[in-house]
């Protein structure tokens, strides 16, 4: 480590602001992070700001305004590190459900006056603006996750996020499966580890917000879910959920849908 | 299984002697291809350093602290009790991380693990090394064992083979090697304008020289791809396969046969390997991803 | 009646049911954890008792491939139940557990100190299956050239108070892995659990000593034939099977089969069937440091040979395919571990059949195997 602290900006796009409240939520670490890091830029928790360019930029929420693909760029030229913080950054998050209908309708709906909106028609992840160094899934993002990814990026080694599913990290902490215990669909399964599996701690099933694990199996869960279908499109709309914009949910939605949408 | 490790007998009181290393410190750093050095290291305190005694072929756990253990064979000599080298390739997490030490530094260490190249069993025998890139620093041990015992081998041969000439381990010592009566040969695959010697892979290499199958025992360590092509090279020159060795290897986490990541079929690769004779893998070695 | 003398090793008395109660007292007295089956958020775990009311009385379960019900039947014994995900592993192979911390002094690293107290367990109410999977890990983590510490600690003082299988699940097959329903050898106490008393085989010292001043009954003859009628129907009900003859050999010699890779297609390689099975003994270790890097911690976490990570090395995956990962875990149990470890990996006790969501039944995939390869 050098004797300068690297700098940190944390910015915000379409999004609920959790994961940076997540990084408030950090508490006794967020003492020592403020030792190891210069937090140069973040609204969220103070005015104060210091010129870039910056060591690391955490960028939270989905691309879905016309200025919002110019800022990012911007985000770009000033960081040297980028993450993508939570799903709305890594997969387009809830807004991208808009990309599987039409954004002019829903604007409608909810505005009284919705031609003063400047937005686009799809929501979608940084990546597909910027070139993203790392992607931190989760709704919001895991803070024990957060400050590993800091603590790697500080040492120089690659982080440490477990590329299995949400299933082990339920069965470490000895949660029964709610899927076999209670029919509850669940895309633990097929879902990134990373959040210590609390929904199926509470009795719930899985809803994907870490996105798809890779070399899992979606397919084989796709059938079983499908038998334990509750209601006419149930499992469609699980995975047309959150993470619904990740390719590999997207594929899955479609199939089970048997619509193929465009973006 | 050539060897059976030495008991690893815990205090039950203290839990925590699981995974628990020994500190050592980075004496000296030799760089030796791009890419590949040697940390010389030498335990801080001086009874666990005269404790260590370590047969060829076998490997240490390698700790540092926030990055994790790698297991890494020992490249040195087992008769220096002065200090211990691991011939280390930068690629992964941990390793990459040793790749930033510098000499004073301190990491942990677990060992010695594994079975060992069978120097006994070889004595009166001709042995053949047939090793590619980083499969040689496991094997260099064994040369300095068969150096300081040289009349009770036959004839030796070392067939050792890189991607370039600069990518080749340990070149300075190739003469002493070859003073010890100790046939070195040495090939690349591409070749270059520093490079006037043998061009080619080593098990294509390993077709040219004549062995006595009945007397000779093949040592094999490299590339997976590469070993395989020398077994069917060797079996072909009609080398008994419980002449062949072969030294393995894979993810490992504990080096005590307790974790499961390195099994192999039957075999705990940490415990009953790295080094194998050729027929206790023989039945399952082909199958695909076992 | 109050017995002025002990009951011998071997013997099987009969005591009135709520006698057990003050067996669990002493047993706490003696500063033992007292845990088995009981009911937590409407499911069925293995947590602290403490007495039989907190047991699942009354309940029965409901088992088939990726199915699990926990319901309450006519009857009102105690340990009628057959377990559910959790086993007793977690008590002797803790799921997570610290190994040790380190801190950062000048170039070098101190460890951290601290106080280890292991916990003093009894298991109430271990299946005969359930029984067969410990020894099996006793065999694993207590080797003779190799003892894990964390493992042998917990287990010198486990207390076992092993029960006689009355009524298998639909997924049960312990009868073909020869380790149940019967409870045979390796408890302290024994209970077979007839309508109105319990009857209890003593089966090492301390359990005998626990007897001391209670009111027990040698077993009548009329007690031990009921015992051995219940234990009969058990037998008789279970009719899962699985074709244990030459199956290592069916497994090894059939590594490169394509049946495998029809199995691979349905398996999720979620990793629920290792976590779930008693067995099943993988590990990783990882390490957590401190957003300063002057200190990090050493954990061991259960791992799974269905984790994508788990045969990773520089150079990469060993087995990439999920099918590979099917293949290594039903060949290490029901193939390698015999060479590994003297007896096969399984004990019949159908968690893996009941807890994959994917309805993948071992038992069936490698009669299935046979079948295939016999074609």
């Amino acid at each position: 480590m050098s004797a300068k602290k690297p700098t940190v900006a944390v910015y915000k796009f379409s999004s609920c602001d959790g994961c940076q409240l997540s990084i408030l939520n950090m508490e006794d670490e967020l003492l020592e992070l403020a030792e190891v890091v210069d937090i140069a830029y973040f609204l969220e928790a103070t005015r104060a700001q210091k010129p870039g360019p910056y060591d690391l930029a955490l960028v939270e929420g989905s691309i879905t305004t016309p200025h919002e693909i110019e800022k990012i760029k911007q985000v770009r030229s000033q960081a040297k590190t980028v993450i993508a913080l939570g799903t709305c950054a890594t997969s387009g998050g809830i807004q991208a459900l808009r990309n599987f209908a039409s954004a002019e309708e829903y604007a409608k709906t909810v505005y009284p006056s919705p031609e003063y909106l400047q937005y686009l028609d799809s929501a979608t992840p940084i990546s597909e603006h910027i070139q993203v160094d790392l992607e931190l899934w989760g709704c919001p993002v895991n803070k024990k996750q957060m400050a590993e990814v800091i603590v790697a990026l500080l040492n120089n080694r690659k982080p440490n996020l477990p590329p299995y599913s949400v299933c082990l990290e339920c069965k470490r902490r000895l949660t029964v499966c709610v899927l076999v215990d209670r029919d509850i669909p669940c895309l633990g399964p097929v879902t990134q580890a990373g959040c210590s599996a609390i929904c199926p701690a509470m009795g719930r099933g899985c809803y994907g917000c870490f996105g798809p694990a890779r070399e899992s199996n979606i397919e084989s869960l796709m059938a079983v879910l499908k038998e334990k279908e509750r209601y006419p499109g149930e499992i469609m709309r699980l995975f047309r959920g959150i993470s619904g914009y990740s390719p590999a949910f997207k594929d899955a939605a479609e199939s089970l849908s048997g619509e193929k949408v465009t973006a | 299984m050539t060897t059976t490790a030495t008991p690893i007998q815990n205090d039950i009181s203290n839990p925590g002697i699981l995974l628990r290393p020994k500190w050592a410190e980075v004496t000296e750093i030799t760089p030796e291809a791009d890419g590949i050095a040697t940390y010389w290291l030498r335990f801080i305190n001086s009874s666990d350093q005269q404790e260590f005694h370590f047969n060829p072929g076998q490997f240490n756990m390698l700790y540092l602290p926030g990055f994790g253990e790698a297991a890494i064979s020992i490249s040195s000599d087992p008769q220096d009790h002065e200090k211990l080298g691991h011939t280390i390739r930068f690629v992964g997490n941990v390793t990459r991380a040793v790749s930033r030490l510098k000499v004073g530094d301190v990491v942990g260490l677990r060992g010695p693990f594994g079975s060992c190249w069978p120097m006994s069993e070889l004595e009166g025998k001709d042995v053949f090394i047939a090793c590619g890139g980083i499969g040689l620093p496991p094997l260099r041990p064994a040369i300095y064992k068969i150096m300081r015992n040289r009349e009770k081998y036959g004839k030796v041969t070392l067939l050792y083979g890189a991607r370039t000439s600069s990518d080749l381990m340990f070149p300075r010592e190739y003469e002493v090697w070859r003073k010890a009566q100790i046939d070195v040969e040495v090939t690349v695959d591409r070749g270059d304008a520093n490079w006037s010697g043998r061009v080619g892979v080593v098990p294509m290499w390993f077709y040219h020289f004549r062995i006595d199958p009945r007397k000779t025992a093949v040592l094999t360590c490299g590339p997976e791809i590469m070993i395989r092509f020398v077994i069917f090279e060797a079996m072909a020159r009609r080398v008994p396969v419980e002449s062949i060795y072969v030294s393995l290897e894979r993810n490992m986490k504990c080096g005590q046969g307790s974790c499961g990541h390195c099994q192999m079929g039957p075999y705990f690769i940490c415990r009953e390997g790295p080094v194998f004779r050729f027929d206790e893998l023989q039945s399952f070695f082909n199958v695909e991803e076992f | 009646m109050q017995n002025e003398t002990l009951p011998e090793i071997g013997s099987t008395i009969t005591i009135e049911k709520s006698t057990m109660n003050e067996i669990l007292l002493r047993l706490k007295q003696n500063g033992f954890l007292t845990i088995g089956p009981r009911i937590e958020n409407e499911t069925l775990i293995y947590g602290a008792i403490e007495n039989l009311e907190d047991l699942p009385r009354g309940y029965t379960t409901e088992q088939k491939p990726g199915y699990f019900r926990l319901f309450r039947d006519r009857h009102s014994r105690y340990f009628d139940i057959i377990p559910g995900a959790q086993s007793w592993k977690q008590f002797l192979f803790p799921s997570c557990v610290e190994l040790f911390s380190l801190r950062r002094i000048t170039n070098s690293w101190e460890f951290a100190p601290r106080a280890v107290e292991t916990p003093k367990f009894a298991f109430i109410g271990v299946r005969a299956c359930e029984l067969a999977a410990i020894q099996i890990q006793d065999a694993i983590f207590m080797r003779e050239d190799f003892t894990d510490p964390i493992y042998q600690a917990r287990r010198a003082h486990t207390f076992i108070i092993s029960v006689n299988c009355t009524h298998p699940a639909d997924t049960c097959f312990c009868l073909s892995m020869e380790c149940g329903p019967q409870v045979r050898q390796g408890f302290d106490l024994n209970i077979s659990e007839l309508d109105n008393v319990f009857a209890l085989t003593i089966g090492s010292e301390l359990g005998r000593k626990l007897m001391a001043g209670l009111s027990f009954d040698d077993a009548s003859g009329y007690v031990l034939a009921s015992v051995d009628q219940k234990i009969g129907n058990a037998r008789r009900q279970m009719k899962r099977n699985l074709n244990t003859q030459d199956l290592p050999e069916l497994i090894l010699e059939n590594l490169d089969h394509p049946y495998w890779n029809e199995i691979g297609k349905r398996c999720l390689s979620c990793t629920n069937c290792t976590q779930v099975c008693p067995t099943c003994f993988c590990w990783n270790v990882t390490d957590e440091s401190s957003l300063d890097g002057k200190s990090t911690c050493r954990e061991r976490v259960w791992d799974s040979c269905f984790n994508p990570d788990y045969s990773y090395q520089a150079g990469g995956n060993t087995r990439p395919t999920i099918y590979s990962r099917y293949r290594q875990w039903a060949s290490h149990k029901l193939g390698t571990w015999k060479q590994q470890f003297g007896t096969l990996g399984c004990t019949g006790c159908g968690r893996c059949i009941t807890w994959c969501p994917a309805e993948i039944d071992i038992t069936e995939e490698i009669n299935n195997l046979g079948n295939e390869v016999k074609r």
